[in-house]
């Protein structure tokens, strides 16, 4: 169904199509079902996402509890009428604790993404547009950032920098503006030899005006897609981060302090630990989706 | 052979890059790195042998000579809380997350390989929506979540695997480190499962395959002779460019299931504040990191000949 036009739309107007044309040729032996198979991935992860960060906006309507508030004579209930997913070991409700976990966990790991994807992005562009030394200190800036594991780099930033939603953002821009900027690159480089780009300079537009309207429209589309899959790992680090006592201070609700505080209670209350951890899949499920129908969309015919 | 000379020419910048921002950790902390460091309880004289010890008190540049010169000397760092070199802190622990890697990247393999085979034979088929259904599950998921899960079930309900440990000899390590194996195994499983099916869809539709079933290759032996022999390489390729992944998270299953390797050593520097070996032990995982991708280029090329080195 999709009109490969269509999914050149996808991307913002500036010869966006045509450029997108001329280098990945659609496939038209691809056959009509796959196609429309792939449009309910899209909208089935948007309806996840959705009432995912709905449930988690609206929390204060969902549920009259307090997140925060003790209340030490209903410790370590099971399911109930009044406590939907039973209590914790402080007496709070872990339904409530869960829906404004998600408001801490989703906003965080929603802000976290954008600024390695700004980052990531104009110096990816530049890497890309100007090569020479430029690109040559932003690569080697890559190559070192990518020699140290995530989560070693992100643990250590946020040890060195204090706990705390601030530390957490610098530490995940620190390691997290490599993909972009790999990304971006490499599709300036193949960008910037289409005859729109050539006809801009010919035309006298300044580099930075070529790069900004002409270029990045057509190429942001990549790093895009891979925001969807970035945000979910952005939340597992924070999430885990949790789980070590570096993330979001006690006692606000988290779903990784939130699974850490259960840890204790594993061979008696095995729900504390497990549904924090189901909320965390079903977010990830949601943002995969949503970026594998953002990736059909942009590349009809291929898997 | 002037690839292999020019990939060790590469690593010249990223080692000293990695040098310098483990050298500037220090320098992140907020306020007098010494006072920090030694916390509330810390007497103007262990503050001030500290500063001297670690030329808090020079130019920033001069302090990175002294720190790249007791590095190129194999020293770390001296450990604050348990007054031993960090270096042999680090190399009592090294053994347990090597064997956690090398365990963990075996079984993802076994994981991966059979499932990719499953989906790339029926495309679009019902096997093939389901094993591409497994990452889009997989990759949300917490790794130290999916550690407490099989810890409780064959762990602690099922009794089939010990809790914790590291266990002693082969066999012992081979069932202490299972469970953990699998976990980290199963985090980085989603990634490969996904490389590999695209690359065997790939090689499924080359030519010699073509010329392989019209000579009369029965499927198992076409599949494992001509497919996965082709599709394996970039298999090990996405592998390599996923060791950050694997590494990273043995520091976070190591905690999990209480195995003393340096992971552990990393997280209980954190929690007792002994920077050095928190410097100490980030700069091995990034050596870690950087060896084992040198190796996969260089088994990469010479698996493959058509490999030229230009980016």
């Amino acid at each position: 169904m999709i009109d490969p036009v269509v999914g050149g739309q996808f991307l913002a107007p500036g010869g966006g199509p045509v450029a997108e044309l001329s280098r990945l040729p659609p496939d038209r032996s691809t056959p009509r079902r796959r196609t429309w198979y792939r449009q309910p991935a899209l909208m089935a992860g948007l309806t996840i996402t959705v009432i995912i960060i709905g449930m988690a906006v609206f929390a204060p309507l969902i549920t009259h509890y307090n997140p925060i508030a003790q209340n030490l004579n209903d410790t370590l209930q099971g399911p109930s009428a009044a406590h939907w997913l039973g209590t914790d070991e402080l007496g709070r409700d872990v339904w409530t604790r869960l829906l404004y976990g998600g408001r801490v966990d989703l906003r965080v790991g929603f802000i976290a993404v954008l600024f390695p994807f700004c980052l990531g992005t104009v110096l990816g562009s530049l890497a890309g547009y100007f090569g020479g030394w430029v690109e040559l200190v932003i690569m080697r800036m890559v190559d070192v950032v990518v020699a140290f594991p995530f989560y070693v780099l992100i643990i250590a930033l946020v040890f060195v920098l204090g706990p705390g939603e601030r530390s957490i953002y610098i530490a995940i821009t620190v390691v997290g503006w490599v993909s972009y900027a790999r990304l971006v690159r490499a599709e300036i480089l193949v960008a910037k030899r289409q005859e729109y780009v050539l006809a801009a300079q010919a035309g006298g537009l300044s580099n930075l005006r070529i790069m900004g309207r002409h270029l990045l429209p057509n190429v942001i589309s990549q790093s895009i897609i891979y925001a969807m899959s970035d945000i979910v790992q952005d939340i597992l680090a924070i999430v885990t981060l949790g789980y070590f006592g570096l993330g979001i201070p006690p006692p606000t609700a988290e779903w990784g302090s939130m699974i850490n505080e259960g840890q204790s209670f594993l061979s008696t209350h095995w729900e504390l630990t497990t549904i924090p951890g189901i909320a965390v899949v079903i977010v990830g499920l949601g943002l995969s989706l949503i970026g594998d129908g953002l990736a059909d969309l942009h590349r009809p015919g291929q898997s | 052979m002037s690839f292999v000379g020019r990939r060790l020419l590469q690593l010249v910048p990223v080692a000293v890059g990695v040098t310098i921002v483990v050298f500037f950790m220090i320098h992140l902390i907020p306020g007098d790195p010494a006072l920090t460091i030694l916390g509330i309880h810390a007497t103007p004289k262990s503050i001030a042998i500290l500063r001297h010890e670690w030329g808090l008190n020079r130019p920033l540049i001069s302090q990175y000579w002294l720190f790249l010169d007791r590095l190129l000397h194999g020293n770390l760092g001296q450990s604050l809380i348990y007054n031993v070199p960090a270096s042999t802190l680090i190399l009592q622990r090294l053994p347990a997350t090597i064997w956690l890697i090398v365990y963990a990247a075996v079984i993802a393999i076994l994981i991966s390989v059979p499932l990719a085979m499953i989906a790339a034979t029926r495309k679009d088929g019902i096997r093939d929506q389901v094993v591409r259904a497994v990452p889009l599950l997989g990759l949300g998921m917490p790794t130290f979540w999916v550690g407490f899960l099989l810890l409780t079930l064959f762990g602690a309900n099922l009794r089939w695997f010990p809790v914790g440990g590291y266990g002693t000899g082969l066999v012992g390590h081979l069932h202490y480190m299972f469970l953990p194996a699998l976990t980290v195994a199963i985090a980085l499983a989603p990634v490969v499962i996904r490389s590999l099916r695209a690359s065997m869809l790939t090689v499924l539709g080359a030519d010699y395959i073509t010329t392989a079933r019209s000579k009369g290759v029965p499927g198992l032996r076409l599949f494992v002779r001509h497919v996965l022999r082709n599709a394996v390489i970039p298999a090990i390729t996405v592998l390599g460019i996923n060791i950050g992944f694997l590494i990273g998270g043995t520091v976070i299953i190591e905690n999990v299931f209480a195995i003393p390797g340096i992971g552990q050593l990393m997280i209980n520097s954190i929690f007792q504040r002994d920077f050095p070996v928190v410097q100490g032990v980030t700069l091995v995982f990034a050596v870690m990191v950087v060896l084992v991708n040198l190796l996969a280029d260089m088994t990469y090329a010479s698996l493959d000949p058509r490999v030229s080195f230009d980016r």
